[in-house]
């Protein structure tokens, strides 16, 4: 069991745990992520480290209430425990002094460029971040990433909070401005993809893949996403991929495999007035 | 029994099983088990011959006569120790080993009649042993020396099992969040129930076996790691949990599956139970599965019971399947339809990227090949289409890269199998063994039970020569 030390709610729907987990805690390394299951019934969910502690033996996720499991992890409280928690999982992200790196981060992804532009800083890069999300009450970890970065933009979809705008159109101002050598990008998906559009093919564009997993060892292929016309099982082989060269249709498209359930498993129990759903409308 | 000589009873004793047309929608166990008077009639085919033959065909060396004669004799709890001195998964190899081309297939009686049925009789006199509780745990005394093994399936269990009954303090690290490997995610339920596999794998933590769940070795330790941390010996079983794929247009489609995927689903995270368990599985009207081997029946008839219609399609024949025959012969009792001597080409979707048909090339056979199956050859021009809603790729599994990946030291193969001396187990690091379908490839569960018990050996005279 994994014991839950801390919860906080950042945003609505956008929750972080702060999890027990010593020996992951040791080996984790920016941009890996970690599987999840809440309970006996529960399902494997992937999630990506938001930050590792080797000192408190912890590891940091946070996560949006989309979903079956996400909702049911939102009901959890500080001090409960998760059945299973495994990891770290996939490759670490690549990390050198490229020069000059913007990190941009949209919604709930805002957590896990955290750590990577934190690791770029410390290799010698200047790093400049772009955080978005729809409006300013749903902007998460302004102030850490202020502390990493040489300079912070932030952009909102209704203007509420920095630019009027996606973070997409930020990166375009910066690249007419400044020499960028690399960029990270991680969020929804169809912010990675406008900014692999904004981003010219010469500067390698960092996204991180989260498409349906189940093991997360390589063993089930569920993951499987194309990058230069090949396979790769984003799990192994990710998941971070050069955008440049990700098939989006492809993730757009797998993303959907098992909406149809989503919406079953989301309706299951309810109305029998013990299920989660009734609990949440209490609260 | 009389000492006159007896009639030999030519059939075997009948298993019972569930009537097919019930099993097909349900996933309670096919094969039902002998009761005590079956198993003794079994037991009393056995001629007690004086060259044993049947032992040489077990891996694991089960002295079989033996534990046949205690069964005759009634005597069920000498039946099973003498089974256990070489076996600790008894209850798994009676259900899922290919007896038939293994110890009965080398039975004396065998040559004129029906063999032994030696499985149903180990699978009996286990579950025998576990309906009474009877299960002991021998006297162990703790020899100081660590193992770790990496893999908890047949083949690192089994090792686990014999260093701990020698006193080895032995630590099993496991991926998933289940011990069992393949026993758990890849033999559905109706043919290896999951509570038998948990009560075996109990049976050897009770020997001081510490089996630790959620720990993948290659992310949170390495190889290295481990034998800096203390452990004497490494033994890596981690299988063939890779799965192979095609290469064919259309097969990242929604509705294609692995074989690994679609088993792992419904096995591990009990998708047919779903939404009371909250992992999907989606099967649609019609389910095309590609492979001739166990693990496509095994996916065909899952299908089934999760209501498709469930087709095979093999690019040989019945004759060349590498299928157990009784899980063809299920299969096909069950209503699963076969489609020989046919590929797939490609696999057709609609808008929404769903399957929606397969498209198959037609094949006839040709001369034998290296394996000495006749091997395939396309026939120009005849392609055919099939409307399914899913598929799924059973055409077999490489080694899982994790742990040579993160072991520099480790030699493996062009196939990325690691590379073991065929009789210890013995790879290029010192204290480092391997076993099962990590180097041989995707092979049964006794083949890696064998691996295990030799490794075990060899790790045994390694640590105490090393004293």
């Amino acid at each position: 069991m994994f014991k839950i030390v801390l919860k906080e709610e950042l945003a609505p729907k956008i929750k972080l745990f702060k999890v027990l987990a010593p020996e992951i805690a040791r080996k984790a390394r920016p941009g890996q992520f970690i599987i999840l299951r809440i309970d006996e019934e529960g399902e494997r969910i992937p999630l990506t480290i938001a930050d590792f502690d080797v000192d408190a033996g912890t590891i940091t996720i946070i996560f949006q209430e989309v979903g079956k499991t996400t909702d049911l992890l939102g009901f959890m409280e500080q001090g409960d425990s998760l059945l299973d928690f495994v990891g770290p999982l996939g490759m670490e992200s690549e990390i050198e002094n490229y020069g000059t790196v913007v990190c941009i981060g949209g919604g709930v992804g805002v957590a896990p460029v955290f750590p990577i532009a934190r690791a770029l800083k410390e290799a010698g890069n200047t790093v400049i971040s772009i955080i978005g999300a729809r409006n300013a009450e749903l902007l998460i970890w302004k102030q850490e990433m202020n502390q990493i970065s040489s300079k912070l933009h932030v952009a909102t979809d209704d203007g509420s909070a920095g630019l009027k705008g996606f973070v997409s159109d930020v990166l375009a101002e910066i690249l007419d401005s400044t020499q960028v050598d690399r960029i990270i990008a991680i969020g929804p998906v169809p912010m990675m993809e406008a900014v692999c559009k904004v981003a010219p093919g010469s500067i390698t564009t960092m996204v991180s893949l989260n498409p349906i997993m189940v093991d997360g060892t390589g063993m089930c292929g569920a993951c499987r996403v194309e990058v230069n016309r090949q396979t790769k099982f984003a799990c192994v082989d990710g998941p971070e991929f050069d955008g440049h060269l990700v098939n989006w249709e492809l993730v757009k498209m797998r993303a959907k495999m098992f909406i149809k359930e989503e919406k079953e498993a989301l309706s299951h129990r309810c109305g029998e007035g013990e299920c989660q759903c009734h609990r949440k409308n209490e609260k | 029994m009389s000492q006159e000589k007896r009639k030999i009873i030519p059939k075997k004793q009948p298993m019972p099983y569930q009537d097919p047309g019930v099993r097909c929608s349900n996933f309670e166990e096919v094969a039902l088990g002998y009761s005590e008077e079956t198993a003794v009639l079994e037991a009393n085919r056995c001629i007690q011959c004086k060259n044993s033959p049947c032992i040489d065909g077990c891996p694991v060396g089960i002295d079989i006569p033996a534990f046949i004669k205690m069964i005759a004799e009634r005597d069920f709890a000498g039946a099973i120790s003498k089974i256990k001195e070489k076996n600790y998964l008894p209850a798994i190899c009676g259900r899922v080993c290919p007896q038939e081309s293994q110890c009965e297939n080398k039975c004396t009686i065998g040559k004129k009649n029906e063999p032994v049925a030696i499985g149903r009789l180990e699978r009996f006199i286990a579950d025998w042993e576990m309906a009474q509780g009877l299960e002991s745990t021998p006297d162990i005394t703790p020899n100081g020396k660590k193992v770790a093994i990496v893999g908890s399936g047949p083949s690192g269990l089994t090792t686990a099992a014999c260093l701990g009954l020698k006193g080895y303090q032995v630590t099993v690290f496991e991926a998933l969040h289940v011990a069992g490997g393949v026993l758990i995610y890849g033999i559905p339920e109706f043919r290896l129930p999951k509570k038998i596999v948990a009560r075996e794998i109990e049976n050897i933590s009770k020997l001081g076996v510490d089996i630790r769940v959620n720990a993948v070795v290659g992310k949170l330790n390495s190889i290295d790691e481990l034998l800096e941390q203390g452990y004497d010996a490494v033994y890596i079983g981690t299988g063939a949990g890779l799965p192979y794929f095609m290469n064919i247009p259309g097969e990242n489609l929604n509705g294609v599956y692995s074989a690994n995927e679609f088993l792992t689903r419904n096995n591990l995270m009990k998708a047919y139970k779903f939404p009371d368990y909250l992992t999907p599985i989606r099967v649609g009207d019609r389910v095309a599965v590609i492979g001739g081997g166990n693990v496509a029946m095994d996916s065909a008839r899952t299908a089934l019971r999760l209501g498709a219609e469930s087709n095979i399609i093999y690019r040989r024949t019945i004759k060349e399947m590498p299928a157990r025959y009784e899980e063809i012969e299920h299969a096909m009792e069950e209503g699963v339809q076969f489609e020989y001597l046919a590929s797939p080409i490609e696999i057709k979707g609609n808008t929404e990227g769903r399957v929606t048909s397969i498209i198959c090339q037609k094949y006839e056979l040709g001369d034998p090949d290296e394996s000495g199956r006749r091997s395939p050859i396309p026939i120009p021009g005849e392609v055919f289409e099939i409307p399914v809603d899913t598929v799924i790729m059973a055409i077999g599994q490489g080694p899982n890269p994790l742990v040579p990946q993160t072991t520099p030291d480790l030699k493996i193969n062009k196939w990325g199998n690691i590379m073991a001396d065929a009789e210890t187990g013995a790879t290029s690091m010192k204290g480092v063994y391997a076993g099962g379908d990590v180097v041989t490839g995707a092979a049964t569960v006794i083949l890696a039970m064998g691996a295990g018990k030799s490794a075990a050996q060899a790790i045994d005279e390694y640590l105490q020569g090393a004293k």
